[in-house]
């Protein structure tokens, strides 16, 4: 009896995964952009930088089928992608969520352009302004100094 | 003023070397899973023999979870004499161990069972969405279960004899508790 009961659950399970776990008739229509919306911004889990939309892997393709039934099933694309999260955590996600220490990431940058354009810009201040300063006439030569370089030339020669 | 400009952009360069320092000693395969702590997700997949196999019904046992791969040299083919070697070793104590076969061929998958003479039970995950549901992101990937039924280990890469070992037996020696 126990037999049979198992037999039962797992000829169920597999109903189950053949189907989305909606009944069948009430699957909703699936647009591939939603799924290739989707899987484009999960990583690809075997793969170096490359998208659950780009990568050839078997592992991909299961996984875009994984998004294809849960859409059927009548989940929102934020519920697919908080399945993915929930498993993988939010390394799965190739851009980080803008929230908490992950602002850093989307932040810094921006800082980083800001300071830089700060600093180029006192340092070029500063630069023409030495220059013009270096650019300005001699003091003027009194009368006295005048004298005593005609008169040092004219020994000299 | 001067002298402390000067210091400033040295100084300016600590905190990015640091940061290199800590990034580049990080593993990018030594991914933190979430799911350690919780509940494992339970799932019923037909073995190899085409026999069904619950999770469900091994609570009570330790359980260890082994995703692997024919097609995954070397690390799935020095783990799997470990593996046998200690299901029979624990089998008695109340331990479980179950082979997820992934993205494999059928055939392939008995030829490696047949090959190392492997006894415990090994299902097929022919649609992946049992390897999604344990966040796997490779082969082989070994998930210990504790008698609740959570995540209590997640191991990346050959489980070896010291591995399987001391995981399992702190396992075993919890109380069992509801």
């Amino acid at each position: 009896m126990r037999r049979v009961a198992i037999w039962l659950s797992v000829v169920v399970a597999l109903l189950g995964v053949a189907a989305p776990p909606a009944t069948a008739q009430s699957a909703k229509p699936v647009s591939e952009d939603v799924v290739h919306e989707i899987a484009a911004q999960l990583r690809c889990v075997v793969c170096q930088n490359l998208s659950v939309a780009d990568s050839p892997s078997e592992m991909a393709n299961q996984m875009r089928a994984i998004i294809r039934e849960r859409l059927a099933a009548g989940e929102s694309p934020a519920d697919v992608q908080r399945y993915f999260v929930d498993r993988y955590g939010e390394w799965i996600l190739l851009a980080p969520p803008r929230r908490g220490f992950n602002l850093l990431v989307w932040l810094l940058p921006l800082v980083a352009v800001v300071v830089g354009l700060a600093a180029a810009a006192t340092l070029m201040w500063r630069w023409t302004h030495r220059r013009r300063g270096a650019r300005t006439p001699p003091a003027a030569v009194d009368a006295a100094m005048s004298e005593r370089i005609r008169r040092e030339l004219e020994s000299g020669s | 003023m001067k002298r402390l400009w000067r210091w400033l952009i040295p100084l300016a360069a600590v905190p990015v070397l640091v940061l290199l320092a800590y990034g580049f000693r990080l593993s990018p395969r030594d991914i933190p899973s979430p799911l350690v702590g919780r509940p494992a997700p339970v799932f019923a997949l037909a073995t190899l023999e085409g026999a069904p196999l619950e999770l469900a019904t091994h609570r009570g046992k330790v359980v260890v979870v082994n995703f692997w791969a024919s097609w995954c040299y070397p690390a799935c083919y020095e783990e799997a004499p470990v593996l046998e070697r200690n299901w029979r070793g624990y089998r008695e104590r109340g331990v479980v161990v179950v082979g997820v076969d992934i993205q494999d061929k059928r055939e392939a998958a008995v030829k490696f069972v047949g090959d190392f003479g492997l006894t415990f039970p090994v299902v097929q995950d022919l649609k992946g969405t049992v390897s999604v549901d344990y966040g796997v992101y490779g082969v082989p990937e070994t998930f210990f279960l504790d008698r609740q039924g959570r995540i209590r280990v997640k191991h990346v890469g050959a489980v070896t004899d010291d591995v399987f070992r001391t995981t399992v037996d702190r396992l075993l020696a919890e109380a069992v508790s509801p």
